[in-house]
């Protein structure tokens, strides 16, 4: 019993990894609206746009971690 | 977590492929026991001194294919610490680029079928994180002393705030290790995972070229995951690092 609610826990925490995705999305999306009013602009900010994918991205690894502790430490 | 592959499940547990084991023989793994994680480590090394003393032992004019190579990566990260921060950092050079070849190439390693990730294991990327956090600390109070505190002590807030902001920033300054190190991790575990979750798909005939497809879709992305992580742990790195340097906001 304690190890199926364990792999609800496991499915529930992986809901995090689409709001991550939710997050990278809007990045990339509002880089390129950008980029597209001013192209010339747009090369010197890629660095920071991996910059913001990375920070958006490292909370959905977090959800993801925390599932397959659940999965498989718990 | 029981192993459930008799019952029905997939054929392979898609986290087998992270244990570390013993190369030589199946002893338990001790202290230098030399395991597989050590000889993928140690063959990443070797890739990249090979890459660097080769490319660069000609110095021809006209490079060679290697040799353009070796000049791209040097140059392309030499770019990137100039850029991010800044001209009076490019003595520390030398780590960064370091961190980035050693990181891509074992990514890039790991791609090989069979072959063995090491930055998949928190234990590898957490050196590589806490190694960059120490040194930036370390440094930052070098050349600021206790200016570098002014790092937290955000000076363009209201004053009534900067006490709030100043336990943000602490906390914040203290996660960044953490999060550096479990988003290589991460990112490699959960691709090599995704791999071999489809590779057991395979095993059932009606979804088997399916399967394969995916396998080839994902093994694509992973290619382009294992470049740009090493990009983000390295720029992330200059990033801490001009922090440091400049601590002011």
């Amino acid at each position: 019993m304690e190890g199926d609610l364990a792999h609800i826990g496991a499915g529930l925490a992986a809901i995090g990894s689409g709001a991550a995705a939710i997050g990278v999305g809007n990045v990339a999306g509002n880089y390129l609206s950008g980029a597209l009013r001013n192209p010339s602009a747009a090369a010197s900010q890629t660095a920071t746009l991996f910059i913001g994918i990375a920070f958006a991205e490292a909370l959905g690894i977090f959800a993801f971690l925390v599932s397959l502790l659940l999965m498989f430490a718990v | 977590m029981a192993t459930e592959a008799e019952g029905g499940g997939l054929v392979f547990h898609p986290m087998d492929q992270f244990i570390v084991k013993p190369v030589f023989g199946d002893g338990a793994v001790g202290m230098f026991t030399f395991t597989n994680m050590a000889l993928w480590l140690l063959l990443a090394v070797v890739c990249v001194i090979a890459l660097m003393v080769l490319g660069t032992s000609k110095r021809a004019t006209v490079p060679s294919r290697i040799q353009s190579v070796a000049e791209l990566a040097y140059g392309f990260i030499y770019k990137m610490v100039e850029d991010v921060t800044g001209k009076d950092a490019v003595k520390y050079f030398p780590y960064i680029f370091t961190l980035f070849m050693f990181i891509v190439f074992s990514n890039f390693l790991a791609l090989i079928p069979t072959s063995f990730s090491p930055t998949s294991h928190i234990a590898v990327t957490a050196v590589l994180g806490f190694g960059v956090f120490i040194a930036v600390t370390v440094l930052g109070f070098v050349k600021n002393g206790a200016g570098f505190l002014g790092l937290f002590w955000v000076a363009s807030a209201p004053l009534a705030l900067r006490p709030i902001l100043a336990i943000i920033e602490l906390i914040s300054y203290f996660v960044r290790p953490v999060s550096h190190s479990i988003r290589l991790a991460g990112n490699i575990m959960a691709g090599h995972a995704v791999l071999k979750v489809f590779a057991g798909f395979a095993a059932i005939t009606a979804v088997a070229p399916l399967s394969i497809l995916g396998i080839t879709a994902i093994f694509a992305l992973e290619v382009l995951v294992g470049f740009i992580q090493a990009y983000v742990f390295t720029i992330l790195t200059c990033v801490y690092l001009k922090d440091a340097l400049h601590p002011s906001h």
